[in-house]
């Protein structure tokens, strides 16, 4: 128990190493690896998350040195949450990638493997970390190995790719500028004594300059607009086994990291305003812009990554108001958006592997070929949509409220366009489902997705209903213990 | 007095780095460039953070024999310089990813000029 | 009993679910929904006795979000549409299942079960107890309806839907805003008669809550402007349309409107804030203009949508006049209108199964062919027409006598000029179909008893509510006990003031 906080990270970044070497006797047990490693760091966050709900912060010292010199690993009910979330998705996009890697070859699928297993290192990382430059390392590990992994998606994703590497760099070189710059005010990188610590120089110019290099930096790698330049080639051409992954999980890593940074290291309300009204009038042109552009779209895949913009915007907007109500609603939705979102592209990506089609009107009369399928991309699309009683009502809710107390008018009317516009797109993709009559031809294989592809489907279909209709009971015990006091 | 002007000069030169850095994976056509930029961005930061390790007249903090109280101003921070060893290590292994990448591109397209890459992708 | 209002949410909620099991088994899906509308009016009813005893009957409210809880509560208003719902589905029900199969239907699993959907929605809009509540049951029904819109799968169906959508979702946002706005003024609060508002912000802040909450039910309830998408929904097949006219879809959003001026706001801070002139003149231009749209449509189902756009603003300009009598009009009209248009959908349905005419010069003779359904729409008409023994005359006349009290004299002529365009625009179809001149030869073909055995009752009911507005499911007393609430009893100046 006493070892739980640094199992989360280091069962997959273990396994990692060691799937390589598994795969020599066959991608079945790079798979077998693959599995482990993200349910162990499943397991080991939902003790965590647990024992963290208790009232209790756990605190893990990497190598046994004391914070705030060592590395401290920090369980709060806020990162526990994000944690099981992460690895919760990890485990179902481990089960989807399945027969995808079927497939392939053992060496292919072992290369695939320990990337994805890494990948879930450096995300788990960046949740788990209580140390400003670790969390760093943790980004780029996370982010070297999505560079690897997205860019087996053929020869556009390369260059897609590419251009991801060169964003993703500069990003974090903010980040890291802005971290240089708090720890010459402090002499520290640990959070908690940073925290401690800031108040004393907290109306020095050289603080607005930090954080401005770290919001900037994280909202890049957030893909918040103008700065989500990178994520639509990206997403688009991404192969299928990642990035109903990819796209649930990452971005909202690196809000989450910045929402850490902003809310726990700088004491609620004593960090710069500026920075924040910046980032908030960023969002609501992140809302309304990603928006229209998902509608303008002919291939669903491209339309989902705008709308991850759309959708991104409404976390930093809920972090840009600062108030908990808002705070609540961004949390809540960064859980909210990882699950349907990752339902979608699950959906959408199955589809490709049985059929091959992307575009909106290649999915007429898909309907009746997978109604499973399509029920759960009703479902999700209705939560994207912001239709009660499915998950996403009730996070625009609270952002509502909050946007409408604190009196910023323009933010509940971006919410609100947004998501009329959302529905737009949507229904767009739901007639053709429904009601055009199927234009695939007869040869191809039409029936449900396999098991494994299925059941992560349906899984998050059923989650997105039930974080709805259990709202109540998920914020007051998940996400409000995880506001800052 | 001249210590300080210098150490303000430090900080211009790690700027101007960064600036440079940033330009050229901006307005650089070609790949391999932009690559370079993004190398020159990095050591920007780099210089950054030994520069704010520096103190003149500081030693690395071991101490020396027969010096029964050290005086920590006589030391420098180690800190800083070997945060800086894994932001090489970082640094080193994003190079690898991106050159294994140019290489894929170049493979494919044979080309690693940008308008040209986007004219054949069409 | 506390679980009436709820038991009676889910029951067809778990229809739905039933009907989707049975889907390969028509008979037993088709018993499934009978047998839901039957219970679901059982409990419904069951509630009646203590609400007339001037009671509540209200379930456990479940937080959903802090402040935020659904809460189901049966009071007499709510209980108004809550009895009409749930005893039109029962008719609707037998009507589909024999249009559904002599029409030939395909889909006809996902027709049920939204219909399902639909009735559950309501009946949760019915019962709703405070407005988070109602704007869940409102959404869903909005997203429940859309499924039975583009029934038909073509065309002109997919643009119809289209059009249902985007009147439905805008407005849909606005209510949201309205609901989240009127949260963060008075948090936690629950419908009272009289309105929880008063006193909570200024009234500038108060007029554009109002404004929101219009165009929020205003699409549902087609005040003018926002009438646009109900003839373009006439394209899906006829129970839908009952549905949508008389039993659901516009129900809910004239219902929510006078939950909102009486329930949120309050008459009298409707007057203050001098909305209640605004409100009243929409709704007297909309009972006008769509009367004459309706003489001008030569396509059966749409001119009864424009008669329908034309009163539910009935209901809206009761709600506006805010006195005791224009209440008791408006409350008593939301089922009163019910029965009467449903009857009139179900004959331009059964019309059309029997001899696929949609268009009213077609329908030369049809009359002494099909006497059942033409004796049906001529009984439906005259009541819409406001002929007294018919139920619509006991609104209208409660509603005029609303407006002479609110000192709105000009109401009792709109009402009036209404009531005869009310004639001119049917008359011709009673005359067309029962005096027309047709080549056909003379047989009698109505059709299948499913058929017109609904309709016939729908009819009879319509006339028996004109004589003894109280008869069975005590509409009328619902209304008063409603009505008297909202108002503080102001001293009777009229003569027949209901002494």
């Amino acid at each position: 128990m006493e070892h739980t906080p640094i199992l989360i990270v280091l069962v997959p970044l273990t396994s990692a190493l060691l799937i390589p070497f598994l795969a020599m006797g066959g991608g079945r047990f790079a798979r077998a690896g693959l599995l482990f490693a993200t349910a162990g760091s499943l397991l080991s966050s939902i003790l965590a998350l647990r024992a963290s709900l208790e009232g209790e912060v756990l605190s893990y010292h990497v190598g046994g040195w004391p914070p705030p010199w060592g590395i401290e690993i920090v369980i709060d009910p806020l990162s526990g949450v994000m944690a099981t979330l992460v690895s919760f998705l990890a485990v179902l996009a481990a089960f989807y990638s399945g027969p995808y890697l079927s497939g392939w070859t053992a060496r292919r699928t072992g290369t695939f493997c320990s990337l994805f297993a890494l990948l879930v290192t450096g995300l788990q990382g960046i949740v788990v970390t209580g140390d400003l430059f670790n969390l760093y390392v943790f980004l780029e590990i996370s982010s070297i190995s999505a560079y690897a992994l997205l860019s087996s998606g053929g020869s556009k994703s390369v260059v897609a790719v590419f251009r991801y590497l060169l964003i993703g760099t500069v990003a974090a070189s903010f980040y890291l500028i802005g971290v240089g710059y708090l720890y010459a005010m402090t002499g520290t990188l640990n959070m908690a004594d940073m925290a401690a610590r800031l108040p004393e120089t907290s109306d020095s110019p050289v603080i607005v300059v930090a954080v401005s290099f770290i919001v900037i930096g994280l909202a890049i790698k957030a893909a918040l607009f103008p700065l989500h330049g990178w994520l639509p080639d990206t997403y688009t051409y991404a192969p299928g086994p990642v990035i109903g992954f990819v796209a649930a999980v990452m971005t909202k890593v690196s809000a989450y990291a910045l929402y850490r940074i902003l809310f726990y290291v700088f004491v609620a309300g004593t960090g710069p305003r500026e920075p924040l009204l910046l980032l908030g009038w960023a969002s609501v042109i992140a809302v309304v812009a990603g928006s229209l552009m998902a509608l303008a779209q002919k291939d669903v895949q491209r339309m989902l990554a705008y709308s991850s913009i759309g959708q991104m915007g409404y976390i930093m907007l809920g972090i840009a108001i600062g108030t908990p109500l808002a705070l609540t609603g961004a949390l809540l939705h960064v859980v909210n958006h990882a699950v349907m979102k990752g339902c979608l592209f699950m959906v959408v990506n199955g589809v490709q592997w049985r059929l091959g089609v992307f575009r909106v009107r290649d999915f007429a009369g898909m309907g009746r070929r997978l109604p499973l399928t399509m029920a759960a991309f009703t479902v999700a699309a209705l939560s994207m949509i912001g239709l009660p009683p499915t998950a996403g009502f009730f996070s625009k809710y609270y952002l509502a409220l909050a946007a409408l107390e604190s009196g910023y008018i323009p933010f509940l009317a971006a919410l609100i366009l947004s998501s009329l516009l959302g529905a737009v797109y949507f229904f767009r993709v739901l007639e053709k489902v429904y009601l055009s009559p199927e234009n695939v031809e007869k040869t191809r294989d039409t029936s449900e997705l396999p098991l494994p592809m299925l059941a992560p489907i349906l899984t998050l279909a059923v989650l997105v209903l039930l974080l709805g209709v259990f709202n109540q009971t998920v914020v007051t015990e998940l996400i409000q213990p995880g506001l800052p006091s | 007095m001249e210590a300080e002007t210098l150490s303000v000069v430090n900080y211009w030169l790690a700027a101007s780095l960064f600036l440079i850095g940033l330009y050229g994976i901006l307005a650089r056509p070609h790949l391999v460039r932009k690559l370079m930029a993004m190398n020159i961005l990095q050591v920007a930061v780099i210089v950054f953070f030994i520069i704010l390790g520096y103190k003149s007249d500081a030693t690395p903090p071991i101490v020396r024999q027969g010096d029964e109280t050290p005086i920590a101003r006589n030391y420098i921070n180690p800190l800083p310089h070997t945060l800086m060893l894994t932001a090489i290590v970082v640094s080193v292994s994003t190079t690898g990813v991106a050159l294994a990448l140019l290489i894929r591109i170049h493979r494919r397209f044979g080309t690693l000029d940008e308008s040209e890459l986007i004219e054949k992708l069409k | 009993m506390s679980g009436g209002p709820l038991a009676a949410v889910l029951v067809s909620l778990v229809a739905a679910v039933a009907i989707f099991v049975f889907r390969n088994h028509p008979n037993l899906r088709e018993a499934v929904t009978l047998a839901a509308a039957v219970i679901k009016f059982a409990i419904v009813f069951s509630l009646l006795p203590t609400v007339l005893d001037g009671g509540v009957v209200e379930s456990q409210p479940l937080e959903l979000v802090p402040g935020w809880a659904l809460h189901l509560r049966a009071d007499a208003f709510g209980m108004v549409f809550a009895l009409l719902a749930s005893s039109l589905w029962i008719l609707t029900s037998v009507y589909s299942i024999g249009y559904m199969r002599s029409g030939g239907y395909t889909h006809q699993t996902g027709y049920y079960a939204s219909f399902a959907i639909c009735v559950s929605s309501a009946i949760g809009i019915a019962f709703a107890a405070n407005l988070a509540t109602f704007f869940i049951f409102y959404e869903i029904l909005t997203i429940a309806t859309y499924p039975l819109v583009i029934h038909r799968r073509n065309e002109e169906a997919i643009a119809g839907g289209r059009k249902y959508l985007a009147y439905t979702l805008i407005a849909g946002q606005a209510l949201l805003v309205a609901v989240v706005w009127s949260a963060s003024l008075a948090p936690g609060a629950t419908f009272q008669p009289g309105g929880f508002l008063s006193g909570s912000a200024s009234s500038g802040t108060l007029q554009a809550l109002f404004v929101l909450f219009i165009i929020g039910i205003g699409a549902k309830a087609a005040i003018m402007p926002l009438h646009g998408w109900l003839p373009a929904a006439m394209v899906a097949p006829t129970p839908v349309s009952a549905l949508l006219h008389a039993v659901a879809v516009v129900k809910a959003g004239v219902f929510g409107c006078v939950r909102i001026v009486g329930f949120v706001f309050g008459v009298d801070l409707i007057r203050e804030l001098g909305l209640a002139n605004i409100l009243a003149f929409a709704a007297g231009t909309t009972i006008l203009i769509a009367s004459i749209r309706a003489l001008g449509e030569d396509h059966l189902k749409r001119r009864l949508a424009y008669s329908t756009v034309s009163q539910l603003s009935y209901i809206v300009l009761g709600a506006a006049l805010g006195s005791l009598h224009a209440l008791v009009g408006a409350i008593f009209h939301i089922a009163a209108h019910g029965f009467m248009k449903i009857t009139l959908f179900f004959c331009a349905g059964s019309i059309y199964t029997k001899t696929h005419k949609e268009y009213i010069a077609d329908l030369r003779g049809l009359g002494r062919e099909m006497p059942v359904t033409f004796g049906a729409f001529t009984l439906g008409a005259l009541g819409l027409a406001g002929m007294p023994l018919f139920a619509g005359f006991i609104s209208k006349w409660n509603l005029g006598l609303g407006a002479l009290e609110a000192d709105h004299t000009i109401y009792v002529g709109v009402l009036v000029l209404s009531g005869l365009l009310n004639f001119a625009y049917f008359f011709p179809i009673v005359y067309t179909g029962f005096f027309g001149k047709s080549d056909a030869p003379f047989r009698f073909k109505e059709a299948s008893v499913l058929l017109w055995l609904p309709l016939a009752v729908t009819a009879v009911i319509s006339i028996l509510l004109g004589i003894f507005p109280d008869i069975g499911l005590h509409f009328y007393e619902l209304a008063w006990q409603a009505a008297e609430s909202l108002v503080a009893p102001a001293p009777l100046m009229l003569a027949g003031g209901g002494e």
